[in-house]
C-alpha cells in the first residue's frame, strides 16, 4: 500500500510573525521556515505505517517555490521513500492544492492520502476536505488515532465534543491533528541518505492544473493590540462591569 | 526562562563565509558536505539540542552524578535516556570512518554541531567528546584486530570510551605517571595503579567502558619516554566479542566540584584484586605520544565548549534583559514608564562585549577546524603540512583564549542579572561553574601558553606566528581602505594591534633563547595578545562580507547591519587590550619575577 503525504514549507513555529508595511502578506524573505508541524505528524504516522508493515512506499509531495526541497529532504530524512515538487511560485490556495493533489493521486494511486489538519501560517484547514470531495473519498480528519486493517482505517477524531471513533473505507483522506503521535527526529544518517532518494519536480501544468489564485488578499493587518486590563474589588463589581460594560451579561 | 537556540544563521555565516565550507567540501571524501545536507544536520541537532540536552542541563546540575555502594554510577534524572537517543540518532559518529559505522563529515561541520551540545548540556557532552578521543587514539595506534573489537561499538556510541592520564601525583607533568603494566605470556598486561579525574570513568549509560590507560612496563626508562598506552575494558569481551568477565577496574569515588555536576569525574583503582586486563596500543613506551596525538583535538573542543557556553550565558542574558522591567532609560522624558533594563546603556554594554566575544571565538574555531580538515585531506603533502601548521599554531590559541574569554562572558552574563545572577534558579550561575573547569582540563592556560611561545612561536623563529601576522595585516589594510565607514575604523585598529603583535613575536624569539624564563612569565598575556587579535582579524574578515552584502542588497540587512556593528564594537571596544598584554608581556615579565620565593 502507498501512503502519499502532503508537506507545505510555512514560516517556524517559533518566528514572531511581522506583516510587510505595504499590507500585502507577511514578511517571509530571511525569515526561519519549517514543516508545517501537523504535516510532521502526518509523516511520522505514514513511517509508522510502513514500519508496521501496513504501507510499503511513502511518498511525500509539496507544492510551492523550489526552497519546498528542503521541506521534502527533511521528509525523506525522517523516512519517506522518495519525494515530489510540484515547482511553481504562484500563491497556492488550498482548492488549488487539493487539484494538484488529485492529479498526483490519479498517478500514484495511494491508498490513503495523509496530511496536517491545518498549516499553521493559514490555518485554512481546507485543503483535505477539498482533496476527499474532489476525488470523492471518504474523509477522516483531526485524527488522534489511525488504525489500518485491510481495507478499513478505524480513526479517532478530534471533535468539539471530545473524540469521535469513525470507520472509513480505503482508499481514505486522512488530516492529523496535534495529539496523533510525537514526531521523531531525523538520525544522523538518514540525513546523508536523504540526499540520494528520488525527488521528482513537476510543474502544475504537467498535472493539468490551473493553480491561479482564485481569492483576493484585499488587506494584512497586525491583531488589535491587547488594552490594559483593571483590578476590580469584588464580584459585585465584576459582575456589574460585565453586565453595564462589557455587555455579556444581562 | 530561556530556551537555548542554536544560532543557525551565524553558524551558517561562518561555516560558508569565513571557514570556506565549499573549499572543504571539495576534498577527496567530504562531497556529501553539501550546503543542503549540512542546513539539515545543523538544524536536526539544534532541534535536538534545545528539545532534549537543554532542558537537562539545570535538572542535571542540581542533582548531579552519584556513586552507589556497589561502585556503579547514577547519572541524573533523563541523562541515560537521553544519551541513548544521541548515540540512536547517529551524531557520534559524526566525523568517524565510514568503516567503522560513522559519516565521515568534516571537523568544522563537527565543531558547529559540538557547539550546540556544549552550549545546550555541556556536562553530557563530556562523555561523547571523552569517547571520541578515545575512538581517535585506537584509530590511530591501534592493530587492525584492535579497531575491528572496539570501533563499531564506540562509533556507534553503545560502549563509550575515557582518558586515564591523571594520577594523584601526576597531574601537568605526566612523566611521573606509576600505574604499572605487567606483560603476560598471553600478550596482554596486567594494570595496577590509581587514576583520578576520570570523566565519565564509571556510569550507567552503556554496559561497556573502555578506558584508555597511561602505565609504565617494568623496564620501562624513566620520564615521559617510558610511558605506554592500554585499552582496558571495563567488562572483558570473549573471543567472539560478546561481553565476558568484569575487569578488576573499580570507581572507588567520585569528586565533588565547583561545576559540570552532571559529569561523573571518577577515581579509578586497577588492579585490587589480581590485576586490571589491558591491551597495548601501537608500541611499548610511545604512549604520550599517541595521548598527544587526541589531546590536540581534544584542547581544541575544550576551546570549543568556551564558545558554546559563552553562547548559552549570551542568550539568557539577552532574554533576560529583555523581560526584566526596572527604572527608566537613561535620558528618557520626565514620567516615561519603567523600561527593561536591556534599555540600559551599560547593560548594553555588557551584552555587546558578550556578543562580540562570542562571535570571534566562534570565527576563529571554525576557521581551525577547517584547516584541520586541509590539513588531513588536502590533495598535496605541501598544503596539509601549511595547514597543519596553521593548526598546531591556533590550537593553544583556541583553547588557551576561548576559555580564558568564556570566564569573561559568563560573568557577565551573571552581572546583567544583577541580584537574580547570584540566584540559582535563573540558572546564570551554572554556566560561570561550568565555564571554570574549562582553562583547566587538557592542559591548563599556563600551559597552552607555554607551548604556544616554545614549540609553536621560538622553535621556527616565529616564521608561523608571522606569517599569521601578515595575513592580519593584509585584512587591516583591507578595512582601512574601504569606503564604509565602520570598517574604516576597524582597520587602523586592527593594525596597530597587528603591529603590537608583531613587535611580540620578535620579543618572544628573541628572549626566548636570551632569558626562557622571562619569556615563560611573559607566556599568557601574549596568548591573550594572540587571541585578542586574531578574534578581532575574524571579525573584520566578517565585516568586509558584511559590508558588501549590505552594499549590495544581498540577504538580510539586519543581519549584515549587526555584523558590522559588532565588529566595530569589538575592534573600538575589546581589542585596545591587545596594546595592554603587549606591554605587560614586554616589560612586566621580569617584574613577576623579582620577589624571591620566600617573600611571597
Amino acid at each position: 500500500m502507498k501512503i502519499l503525504v502532503s508537506v507545505k514549507r510555512v514560516i517556524d513555529f517559533n518566528v514572531k510573525v511581522r506583516v510587510r508595511p505595504d499590507g500585502t502578506g507577511v514578511e517571509t524573505a530571511n525569515v526561519k521556515m519549517s514543516m508545517n508541524p501537523f504535516d510532521e505528524i502526518a509523516v511520522e504516522e505514514a513511517i509508522r505505517l510502513k514500519e508496521k508493515g501496513i504501507a510499503t512506499e511513502v511518498i511525500a509531495v509539496s507544492c510551492g517555490g523550489a526552497a519546498c526541497q528542503e521541506t521534502l529532504r527533511t521528509a525523506l530524512a525522517l523516512g519517506a521513500d522518495r519525494a515530489i515538487l510540484v515547482l511553481t511560485d504562484v500563491e497556492l490556495q488550498p482548492l488549488a492544492v487539493a487539484k494538484l493533489l488529485r492529479a498526483l493521486v490519479q498517478k500514484e494511486l495511494p491508498q490513503i492520502v495523509l496530511l496536517g489538519k491545518q498549516a499553521i501560517d493559514d490555518d485554512a484547514n481546507q485543503t483535505g476536505q477539498m482533496l476527499a470531495a474532489l476525488l470523492d473519498w471518504p474523509q477522516a480528519t483531526f485524527a488522534s488515532k489511525v488504525d489500518v486493517a485491510g481495507a478499513t482505517a478505524t480513526v479517532k477524531r478530534e471533535v468539539d465534543g471530545g473524540l469521535e471513533t469513525v470507520e472509513v473505507a480505503l482508499p481514505a483522506v486522512v488530516t492529523t491533528d496535534l495529539r496523533l503521535n510525537e514526531p521523531r527526529y531525523a538520525t544522523l544518517p538518514n540525513i546523508m541518505k536523504a540526499k540520494k532518494k528520488p525527488l521528482d519536480t513537476l510543474a502544475p501544468e504537467a498535472l493539468g492544473v490551473d493553480v491561479a489564485p482564485r481569492l483576493v488578499t484585499v488587506k494584512v493587518t497586525e491583531p488589535a493590540k491587547r488594552k490594559g486590563g483593571g483590578r476590580v474589588a469584588d464580584v459585585k463589581e465584576l459582575v456589574a462591569k460585565l453586565r453595564n460594560e462589557a455587555k455579556i451579561l444581562s | 526562562m530561556s530556551t537555548y537556540h542554536a544560532p543557525l544563521a551565524d553558524m551558517q555565516f561562518v561555516l560558508h563565509d569565513l571557514a570556506g565550507l565549499s573549499q572543504v567540501a571539495t576534498l577527496p571524501g567530504f562531497e556529501d558536505a553539501t550546503p543542503d545536507t549540512v542546513a539539515a544536520i545543523l538544524e536536526e541537532a539544534g532541534r535536538f539540542a534545545t528539545e532534549v540536552l537543554d532542558p537537562l542541563n539545570a535538572s542535571g546540575d542540581r542533582e548531579g552524578a552519584t556513586l552507589l555502594p556497589d561502585g556503579s554510577v547514577r547519572t541524573p534524572a533523563g541523562f541515560r535516556d537521553a544519551y541513548s537517543r544521541y548515540a540512536a540518532n547517529g551524531w557520534n559518529g559524526l566525523t568517524k570512518a565510514v568503516e567503522f559505522g560513522g559519516q565521515g563529515l568534516p571537523q568544522v561541520v563537527a565543531t558547529a554541531v559540538e557547539e550546540m551540545w556544549h552550549a545546550s548540556n555541556m556536562a553530557f557532552d563530556l562523555c561523547p567528546l571523552l569517547t571520541q578521543g578515545a575512538i581517535d587514539a585506537i584509530e590511530l595506534c591501534g592493530n587492525a584486530e584492535q579497531k575491528a573489537r572496539y570501533l563499531p561499538a564506540m562509533v556507534s556510541g553503545k560502549w563509550t570510551g575515557t582518558m586515564n592520564l591523571t594520577e594523584p601525583q601526576a597531574g601537568s607533568d605526566l612523566a611521573a605517571v606509576r600505574t604499572r603494566a605487567l606483560p603476560q605470556a598471553d600478550g596482554s598486561y596486567r594494570i595496577h595503579g590509581q587514576k583520578i579525574f576520570i570523566t565519565f570513568g564509571e556510569h550507567d549509560y552503556t554496559e561497556n567502558i573502555i578506558h584508555l590507560v597511561l602505565a609504565r612496563t617494568p623496564d620501562a626508562p624513566e620520564g615521559v619516554k617510558g610511558i605506554s598506552l592500554f585499552i582496558v575494558p571495563k567488562v572483558l569481551l570473549n573471543a567472539d566479542g560478546s561481553l565476558g568477565d568484569r575487569n578488576d577496574v573499580r570507581c572507588v569515588s567520585l569528586e565533588h566540584k565547583l561545576g559540570i555536576h552532571a559529569s561523573p569525574t571518577a577515581v579509578l583503582a586497577y588492579g585490587d584484586h589480581g590485576g586490571a586486563v589491558g591491551y597495548l596500543v601501537g608500541e611499548e613506551n610511545r604512549g604520550l605520544e599517541y595521548m598527544f596525538v587526541m589531546m590536540n583535538l581534544a584542547r581544541f573542543s575544550v576551546g570549543m565548549e568556551g564558545v558554546g557556553l559563552s553562547e548559552r550565558a549570551y542568550q539568557r542574558a539577552v532574554a533576560y534583559a529583555r523581560e526584566r522591567v526596572q527604572g527608566r532609560p537613561v535620558g528618557a522624558e520626565r514620567g516615561a514608564q519603567e523600561a527593561p533594563i536591556i534599555e540600559h546603556p551599560d547593560v548594553r554594554r555588557m551584552l555587546m562585549t558578550m556578543r562580540a566575544y562570542t562571535e570571534a571565538m566562534r570565527a576563529i574555531g571554525y576557521v581551525t577546524a577547517a584547516a584541520l580538515d586541509n590539513a588531513r585531506h588536502a590533495p598535496s603533502a605541501k598544503l596539509r603540512n601549511e595547514h597543519q601548521a596553521f593548526v598546531d599554531f591556533m590550537i593553544p590559541i583556541v583553547k588557551g583564549w576561548c576559555t580564558e574569554v568564556a570566564q569573561e562572558v559568563t560573568y557577565l552574563g551573571v552581572q546583567v542579572h544583577g541580584g537574580m545572577g547570584f540566584i540559582e534558579e535563573t540558572g546564570a550561575a551554572q554556566h560561570c561553574r561550568d565555564a571554570r573547569i574549562i582553562t583547566i582540563y587538557e592542559g591548563t592556560t599556563g600551559i597552552q601558553a607555554n607551548d604556544l611561545i616554545g614549540r609553536k612561536t621560538a622553535r621556527d623563529g616565529g616564521a608561523v606566528a608571522r606569517s599569521v601576522a601578515k595575513q592580519i595585516a593584509q585584512v587591516a589594510a583591507d578595512c582601512a581602505s574601504a569606503a564604509d565607514p565602520s570598517l574604516q575604523a576597524i582597520g587602523p585598529r586592527l593594525g596597530a594591534a597587528c603591529r603590537a603583535l608583531e613587535g611580540a613575536i620578535d620579543w618572544v624569539v628573541t628572549s626566548y633563547g636570551t632569558d626562557t624564563r622571562i619569556a615563560h612569565a611573559g607566556a599568557v598575556p601574549y596568548l591573550e595578545l594572540w587571541g585578542l587579535t586574531a578574534g578581532a582579524w575574524q571579525l573584520a574578515r566578517a565585516a568586509l562580507i558584511a559590508a558588501d552584502r549590505l552594499r549590495d542588497r544581498s540577504g538580510d540587512a539586519a543581519f549584515w547591519s549587526a555584523k558590522l556593528a559588532t565588529a566595530r564594537y569589538y575592534a573600538e571596544a575589546v581589542l585596545p587590550q591587545a596594546a595592554a598584554c603587549a606591554h605587560a608581556m614586554a616589560d612586566g615579565s621580569a617584574s613577576a619575577l623579582a620577589l624571591a620565593t620566600e617573600q611571597f
